[in-house]
């Protein structure tokens, strides 16, 4: 092109002279033209930065807590200084044909070495110095340091000087043996004046650093203390995972997101909170196949989508239902797609059998229908109900769930539901196998010629105001009578819910998908969402085409934006619908994909045995999160409805006049859901009364002694007075963890009623707000409930300012642990790249440390004690069949004492040594060899791993250990958990697949033969990740290289799901779910704050102020609280907390961008910098979660104080369904069931403030 | 034909997330030292937005990059070498602190420190540069994902200058509201130019190519702190150190790329998205392309100088000016010719600068504007995804100016040959026999259809690099 031209010159031939003759004198090689300079060769310019990129070794390590990346990474050193990270980038392949999982790592993981040298680096032990004055005091003059912590903590005033410091500054070095000592003495003093259940401990997600988690919470388990959780408390549990599949969570690994073909993200933001895994969704898209997002603003992965469904905040259940009622209506009753049909039939509840019963008799003389035919959906129809009367009916038949046979109408009652899982008849049938038997999906035209019909009309609950008040439909079903029993399936009620039309049917219809009034059509959603109502049609057909085409391979990625609000365990149930009646669930490349903050600990059955000390007694005490702090920071007193206000208009009153504290009292006393502290009395004294009632023949048992002395009074319940200092939690031990600057939920009241120190708490309690009726009142608050708060970590945080002592804690770059995920299948280590600096030390070390020190108190103080311990029905235990037929039944009303391990709690002897915690601490103990370790009902065996270890390891000599496999260091410890696992030890997942085997009655070890040799070491997992093994521990399987998806073993080898039918639930009978008018998926609005609480109403209100929803969403910037502080990430964001808003919002407060911005509601502040963005809708704004008081965070105008944390703003919640238990999948686990700390609900004004701030 | 080597990159912005890494794991390994603090030598910025620094691509004011002569000779546009051989003492026109940020530290140590008192201790933010108490006004990444873009987005050039160009009712702005809500990243290096306006601007001769790799690098000894260079950048990539004095710059991980590594910023690329390789170009050509009169035809002449290294002419004028086999090899299996000239998706960053750059960019697809539309832009419809590409929320006209001095026609090839991909492989990828019509469409056979896909999609580490 450009031959036709003269040979262009640069500027002109005089300036191209000069040049020339300038550059006589110097020597260099450069284009003819004069334009382009080269070199080669001796480049001495380059030695800079040659220099600079020099290293002396690289180390394999990782970040370890907090985030599911699981990310190894390259840690470079020089001259022994920790320099910076690169991502590793040498995981096992995947296979040829997709893409890898390299390189995996975010920016914050990047900025992490900053952290090792920072200015914000802990290096030594602190103590607050008022209280280290007074503790040095008293521990001189009286000579014994729990004598000391009893004089400082008992006495009003010191008590009152130290609580009331703290969070204020004055912390002073101490040395390790002092701050150590001090600590020990609390938790003696606690155990010996209190009880054990009066120690707690928190720190959350154990894969991320499986080490650190396991040896804290092993020594809290060890002396009896209380764990309180974290996945439910985050309210990252989506509780519709147990009522729907059993199970907590399990989700496919990310790299199975390459496997599907039409990719849905519900309020899931992945590439900021999955960023080392958001490429599968990129490079997914190369393969054709279609993302949709759903989300209020434009999200960053909004960009990715090809559509974008911009559904407000907290309405998608609403679209849900309407996509529902696309795909029963278009591909069930009009068009029956076999690929669906026969899915539900097999792995769905939908075939079986529920009864009709009349209403309420209070609603049908309140509604008028007093006389009507209409019936209301009952309970499953069991094989007991079907026993002959008089006839002797086993325990399990109540367990056993019924359908019909399409082929002769007769009621079958398939394998597979909760009857066959425990009782010796159900050996060898606890199988998903119909055995030839083709379920009637509904009782009209489907099935023998002849049957009866008669089409019957329903009352069903709905929740369409936005007030969140409930009203009644009225449609039908078609029914029979089988045993007697009018029944219909949960097929034909999902019809009438989603209010799908047949013809014949009573009650009234919508009139097509643009009639808006009905719910739940697609025009009736548009009003409710803005998502017009084509997009939803075309996408929920679009969907369920994808899946007909593929085979299942339809996927939804879900996440906190639907998962944490109130009602967020409806909104799941309404999507997780579309996935199973679509036959999404258990593909590879379909059904859920539920990223919120679950990160699963591969090698479980190693790390959950010793992290709750299993090897040396049984039970742990574990308890709800959410429960224990709404009831321990005095939340309940704050609470501004009871749960009536949730009730559905057709509830039968279980629920009626109960405050939430109520419920939770009601939940622990039924052996439900767990509370601790247990009694008003301290457990150890409990367990010698119980013996001494025992030995002198007044109790069978020292369970029935607490049984009786519970129902006469003569002991209560802790939570009936929760107030009274004697049942108040007296030590928190938080390390791998940030309570107060991130988790807590409704932080200015842990301030104000936990700590006893300044809060920002703006509203008083409403004197007419329901007060509990089984939780006693007291008239003033207790303010500084706990005498000692320790937190252990490498940064100051709001909780470590806050805290007592504060231990310099190691990074994630100066030790040895474990890593693992849910979004990868690997096994990967920490390993040091350098020592901890400074004093720090790991939390391996300092719990060994601190161990010692109460095991060398306690020879003065407590010597050996048995303790009782009440712990509730559990799931994947024969306890959760205790109540069959989730009939709420309070022993307490019934006049009789309770029994234990069926109508409440199961109570427990275990013994302690106190003087040889620290011997426990580090050894492997006989319980390992006798009783094996068991996981999901699945005992492993390791009688051959404990030999295997003690020779690996070596053996403690003397002691309580003697002759035990040694765990005394991390890298011990790290080859215990690996070796007590299936997913990491070949022998034992052959060995639990055999041993389930027995139960199932069908094939399942093979998935694991073959691996019988491969044991992964810790040594291996230094080296590179290492894949894991399929194990019966999961649900899912990855042999053969496959990519793991959850739920293939259930599907493809008919393992049945660990709920009532053994199938997947859309109906749930328990009481308290009919109560709530959520037996059925359902959209249920936000929470009306200003209904509930008083708050204003939304929108602006004509002054200087918007009230608008308030939304915590996950940072780009951080991981959770950390990196938040990280000056890499600040200077790439705003630098302080911000508060994102529309340009209406802020306009409506002229409120400029950049402009200081103050957040409040009732429950606090939060101050902080507007960002006013275009992404944003009206009526939002986002204040990203753990956003903390420690950077720039001035003064606040609302209370003259430092502005709080986002949970300032935020309060406790608990939805009362969550509390539900002893009842197939309604049944306690740790972090598997319990309500959920949502706090998505919330309102908050928001104002403009002066912009001249001070600190 | 003179052949040289040229390490080169390419970035999919289609899979770009805009997480950052790549800036955090290069400041850490390069720049987190004092006197750069505000120095990012990889950044990402948030499109539309003014990015880094403000107003870079306004060479109205900055005046970087060539311009051309009225008699179609190539000129610095700062002005002519003389003049600025001559004016080399007097301040160069460059951004100041305020254009970058000022950057700051926070007092961290009063949280371990703080006396008892009655509040929290909080750590205030301090100025690096003053070491005074400061208020946070502006970042290195401030306007990302569209902060402040509805008060601040018309200040992005390329939005003003669209907007300027809109003369009736019928064509649309570019509007900062929800509903018309676009936005994509773009993360920046140095181009590493075959035509380097900064090498040029410098007095010292300290900018240099490197005769084997094409890296451009600053001899820290040579330079002389003239700043020249940073005025002479279009792209800004050369920062002042405020401590040494000298300009600095990427390097190309030139220490790294040298022992076979990938640069930082590419290994450490979690979206998977960036690609080294070698070109082949014809030196002797470069002034002539970089002169090309009309600026639309840019692309195309930057293009033209790519040699193909399989072509024998190209081999044996390779093995005359000393390319060594091996290098011929990574030529010929460079990932970054494959998508720059064999399937010509990737493009140079405003070719329009006539630096001829060597880091070039697929544009991204995005999400359809009108959700309100029944018929659907359905990826299983492949003819429905062509159309959809003008329905897309990023404008076409964006993109041009970005990558095509305004070539809108160029976009919608490329788009359309993404979308033609992914119509492709979803008959692959549920079983079915691909449609041979569809890479027709596009002018591409089905084996470079799928070969492309694989090195989009799949991307091995091997591939990529």
């Amino acid at each position: 092109m450009t031959a036709a031209r003269p040979t262009p010159a640069l500027d002109g031939p005089a300036s191209a002279a000069l040049l020339r003759a300038g550059r006589f004198f110097t020597r260099w090689e450069e284009s003819d033209d004069g334009r382009a300079v080269y070199r080669s060769g001796g480049r001495a310019g380059d030695v800079f930065y040659r220099d600079r990129w020099s290293h002396d070794k690289v180390v394999r390590s990782t970040h370890g807590v907090n985030c599911t990346g699981s990310c190894s990474w390259k840690v470079y050193v020089k001259d022994g200084i920790i320099t910076w990270e690169t991502q590793q980038t040498d995981y096992p392949s995947v296979g040829p044909d997709r893409p890898e999982y390299e390189p995996r790592g975010c920016p914050r993981g990047a900025a992490f070495s900053w952290y090792t040298y920072s200015p914000t680096r802990v290096r030594y032990p602190y103590v607050r110095g008022v209280l280290l004055e007074m503790y040095r005091e008293a521990r001189t003059r009286l000579g014994d340091p729990v004598a000391a912590w009893h004089e400082i903590t008992t006495d009003p005033d010191k008590r009152r000087r130290y609580q009331s410091a703290r969070g204020k500054g004055g912390l002073v070095r101490a040395s390790w043996g002092e701050a150590v000592e001090i600590a020990a003495a609390a938790h003696v003093h606690t155990i010996k004046e209190y009880g054990p259940d009066r120690v707690a401990g928190f720190s959350p997600i154990p894969a991320m650093s499986m080490v650190s988690h396991c040896v804290g919470t092993r020594f809290i388990q060890l002396i009896g203390g209380v764990m309180t959780s974290f996945y439910d408390w985050y309210a990252d549990l989506p509780v519709a995972s147990p009522q729907v599949f059993g199970d907590q969570t399990d989700v496919p690994e990310s790299g199975d997101w390459w496997d599907a073909t039409y990719l849905m993200m519900w309020g899931s933001n992945v590439p900021v909170t999955r960023t080392p895994d958001a490429h599968w969704m990129a490079e997914v898209r190369y393969r054709g196949t279609k993302v949709v997002t759903v989300s209020p603003d434009y999200a960053d992965n909004t960009k990715f989508a090809d559509e974008w469904m911009p559904a407000q905040a907290g309405t998608d259940a609403a679209l849900a239902m309407a996509m529902g009622h696309v795909l029963l209506k278009e591909f069930f009753v009009d068009r029956e797609v076999d690929f669906f049909t026969d899915y539900v039939r097999t792995y769905s509840d939908l075939p079986f059998l529920v009864r009709l019963d009349p209403p309420d008799k209070a609603y049908a003389a309140a509604s008028g229908d007093a006389g009507s035919a209409a019936l209301v959906a009952g309970k499953f129809l069991t094989a007991a109900d079907l026993a002959d009367s008089g006839a002797v009916v086993p325990d399990e038949d109540a367990w056993k769930t019924v359908l019909l046979d399409r082929a002769t109408g007769e009621p079958v009652v398939p394998n597979g539901s909760m009857g066959f899982r425990y009782a010796d008849s159900g050996k060898g049938r606890w199988n998903l196998d119909l055995e030839g038997v083709r379920p009637a999906l509904t009782m009209a035209g489907d099935g023998a010629e002849g049957a009866t019909v008669e089409n019957v009309e329903v009352l069903l609950p709905a929740f369409v105001e936005p007030d969140g008040t409930g009203s009644v439909l009225r449609r039908g079903v078609p029914a029979r009578r089988v045993g007697g029993h009018l029944v219909t399936t949960v097929y034909d009620l999902m019809l009438a819910q989603y209010g799908v039309s047949r013809q014949g049917l009573p009650g009234s219809w919508p009139n097509g998908y643009d009639d808006v009034t009905a719910p739940y059509t697609p025009a009736w959603q548009a009003e409710i969402t803005g998502v017009p109502a084509e997009q939803c049609i075309r996408v929920a057909r679009e969907f369920a085409t994808n899946s007909e085409q593929s085979q299942g391979r339809s996927m939804i990625i879900m996440g906190a934006g639907i998962c944490q609000w109130f009602h967020g365990d409806a909104t799941y149930r309404a999507i997780l619908s579309l996935l199973v009646l679509t036959g999404c669930m258990g593909r590879n490349g379909g059904g859920w994909a539920h990223y919120v903050g679950q990160e699963k600990c591969r090698p479980i059955t190693g790390w959950i045995s010793l992290a709750n000390a299993l090897d040396w007694g049984r039970p742990p005490r574990t308890m709800t999160g959410t429960s224990y702090w709404y009831m321990h920071t005095d939340q309940w007193r704050n609470d501004g409805y009871s749960a009536d206000s949730l009730n559905s208009p057709l509830a039968r009153g279980h629920l009626a006049g109960k405050h939430t504290a109520d419920t939770i009292a009601q939940s622990a006393r039924m052996g439900w859901m767990p509370f601790y502290p247990q009694f008003g009395a301290n457990p150890l004294q409990v367990a010698e009364d119980a013996q001494a009632a025992v030995d002198a023949g007044t109790a069978a048992s020292p369970a029935a002694y607490v049984a009786g002395a519970l129902h006469d009074g003569s002991l209560t319940s802790a939570i009936e007075d929760v107030d009274a200092p004697e049942n108040w939690p007296r030590t928190l031990v938080l390390w791998r963890s940030n309570l107060m600057g991130s988790s807590a939920k409704g932080n200015e009241y842990f301030l104000r009623n936990l700590l006893g120190t300044h809060h920002n708490v703006m509203g008083s309690e409403n004197p007419n707000a329901p007060r509990p009726s089984e939780v006693k009142w007291h008239d003033e608050a207790p303010e500084g409930k706990l005498d000692l708060l320790l937190s252990a970590d490498f940064r100051m945080t709001s909780t470590t300012l806050l805290s007592d002592i504060v231990l310099p804690a190691a990074t994630w770059y100066e030790k040895h642990d474990l890593s693992s995920t849910d979004m990868h299948p690997f096994v990967h280590a920490f390993t040091p790249a350098i020592d901890p600096p400074w004093e720090a030390k790991s939390d391996f070390e300092l719990f060994h440390l601190l161990a010692e020190k109460l095991s060398e108190l306690a020879r003065t103080h407590l010597g050996v004690r048995k303790d009782l311990v009440s712990v509730p029905l559990m799931h994947d235990t024969p306890g959760e069949t205790a109540q069959p037929g989730g009939r709420a039944v309070d022993w307490r009303a019934t006049g009789q004492p309770g029994t234990p391990g069926r109508t409440m709690p199961v109570f427990q002897v275990v013994e302690r040594d106190y003087t040889a915690i620290s011997e426990k601490l580090a050894t492997v103990g006989p319980l390992a060899d006798s009783l094996g370790f068991t996981v999901k009902n699945v005992t492993y065996r390791v009688e051959e791993e404990v030999a295997r270890l003690a020779a690996t390891n070596g053996v403690m000599l003397g002691g309580a250990g003697d002759g035990r496999p040694a765990i005394d260091t991390d890298e011990k410890m790290a080859e215990a958990i690996l070796t007590f696992s299936g997913t990491t030890n070949g022998r034992l997942a052959v060995q639990g697949f055999r041993t389930l085997e027995e139960r199932v009655g069908k094939k399942l070890a093979d998935l694991a033969e073959g691996s019988e040799e491969k044991h992964v070491t810790f040594a291996d997992t230094q080296s590179a990740p290492v894949a894991v093994i399929t194990s019966p521990e999961w649900s899912g399987s990855e042999t053969g290289g496959r990519r793991y998806a959850p739920f293939t073993v259930n599907i493809e080898r008919l393992k049945p799901f660990h709920t009532l039918t053994g199938r997947m639930h859309f109906y749930l009978d328990h009481d308290w779910m009919q109560d709530l008018g959520e037996a059925l998926p359902i959209y249920r609005p936000p929470l009306d704050m200003h209904r509930l609480f008083g708050e204003p109403k939304l929108g602006p209100d004509g002054s200087k102020q918007v009230t608008v929803r308030y939304l915590t969403p996950h940072s780009k910037w951080s991981i959770h609280s950390e990196y938040q502080d990280n000056l890499l990430m600040l200077s790439l964001s705003r630098g302080g907390p911000t508060v994102w808003m529309s340009p209406q919002d802020a306009g409506s407060i002229d409120v400029l961008d950049n402009d200081w911005v103050e957040c409040l509601n009732t429950n606090g502040v939060l101050v902080g910098r507007a960002i006013v963005s275009p992404r944003m809708p009206e009526g939002v704004v986002y204040v990203h979660h753990a956003q903390e008081r420690t950077i720039d965070v001035p003064k606040s105008e609302a209370t003259g104080r430092r502005g709080g944390i986002h949970n300032s703003v935020t309060r406790l919640l608990v939805k009362p369904t969550h509390l539900i238990g002893g009842y197939a999948q309604l049944s306690y686990t740790f972090n598997y069931l319990g309500p959920t700390g949502n706090q998505r609900d919330m309102v908050s004004t928001v104002r403009k403030r002066a912009q001249e701030v001070t600190y | 034909m003179r052949v040289m080597a040229q390490m080169g990159m390419v970035m999919n912005l289609d899979k770009c997330i805009g997480c950052h890494t790549c800036s955090v794991t290069c400041k850490q390994a390069w720049t987190n030292r004092a006197g750069t603090e505000y120095v990012w030598f990889n950044n990402v910025e948030t499109r539309p937005g003014q990015g880094y620094p403000r107003r870079y691509e306004d060479q109205e004011t900055w005046k970087g990059g060539w311009t051309l002569t009225r008699r179609g000779s190539l000129k610095l546009k700062a002005g002519g070498r003389v003049q600025k051989l001559l004016g080399i003492f007097a301040s160069p026109v460059q951004p100041q602190l305020a254009d970058y940020y000022e950057p700051w530290t926070y007092d961290y140590q009063t949280l371990i420190e703080a006396p008892l008192g009655d509040d929290f201790p909080v750590a205030r933010p301090k100025s690096l540069i003053t070491g005074e108490n400061t208020k946070i006004t502006w970042s290195a990444n401030w306007d990302d994902n569209l902060g402040g873009a509805s008060e601040m987005g018309h200040l992005d050039p390329i939005v003003a200058k669209l907007n300027a160009s809109v003369r009736r009712e019928s064509e649309e702005k570019v509007r900062f509201e929800l509903e018309k809500t676009f936005m994509f990243y773009l993360p920046r290096i140095c181009e590493h130019c075959l035509n380097p306006s900064c090498m040029a601007s410098c007095p010292s001769g300290a900018i240099y190519k490197r005769e084997e790799d094409g890296i451009v690098l600053v001899d820290q000894d040579r330079c002389r702190g003239w700043r020249q260079c940073i005025t002479g950048c279009p792209y800004k990539k050369i920062y002042f150190n405020h401590k040494s004095g000298k300009a600095e710059k990427c390097t190309f991980c030139y220490p790294r790329v040298e022992v076979g590594l990938p640069t930082v910023c590419s290994e450490t690329c979690v979206g998977r998205l960036r690609y080294l390789g070698l070109f082949l170009y014809d030196a002797d050509r470069v002034t002539a392309a970089a002169a090309t009169p009309q600026e639309g035809d840019l692309y195309e002449a930057q293009l033209d100088l790519l040699l193909d290294p399989e072509d024998p002419e190209v081999v044996a004028a390779a093995r005359r000016d000393g390319i060594p086999d091996d290098w011929m090899d990574a030529a010929r299996r460079s990932p970054v010719y494959a998508l720059a000239k064999t399937y010509r998706v990737a493009l140079p960053l405003h070719p329009e600068y006539r630096t001829m750059p060597m880091v070039w960019y697929v544009p991204p697809l995005s999400p359809i504007v009108d959700v309100l539309s029944s018929q659907g832009h359905d990826a299983e419809d492949r003819t429905v995804l062509f159309g959809a590409i003008d329905a897309l929320r990023i404008p076409v006209d964006y993109l041009a100016e970005l990558f095509t001095a305004g070539r809108s026609d160029i976009i919608t090839g490329v788009l359309q040959k993404l979308a033609a991909m992914r119509a492709y492989m979803r008959d692959v990828s549920l079983g079915r026999d691909g449609d041979p019509a569809i890479p027709e469409a596009v002018g591409m056979s089905e084996e470079s259809l799928y070969e492309m896909y694989r090195l989009m999609a799949i991307a091995k580490y091997a591939d990529r690099y």
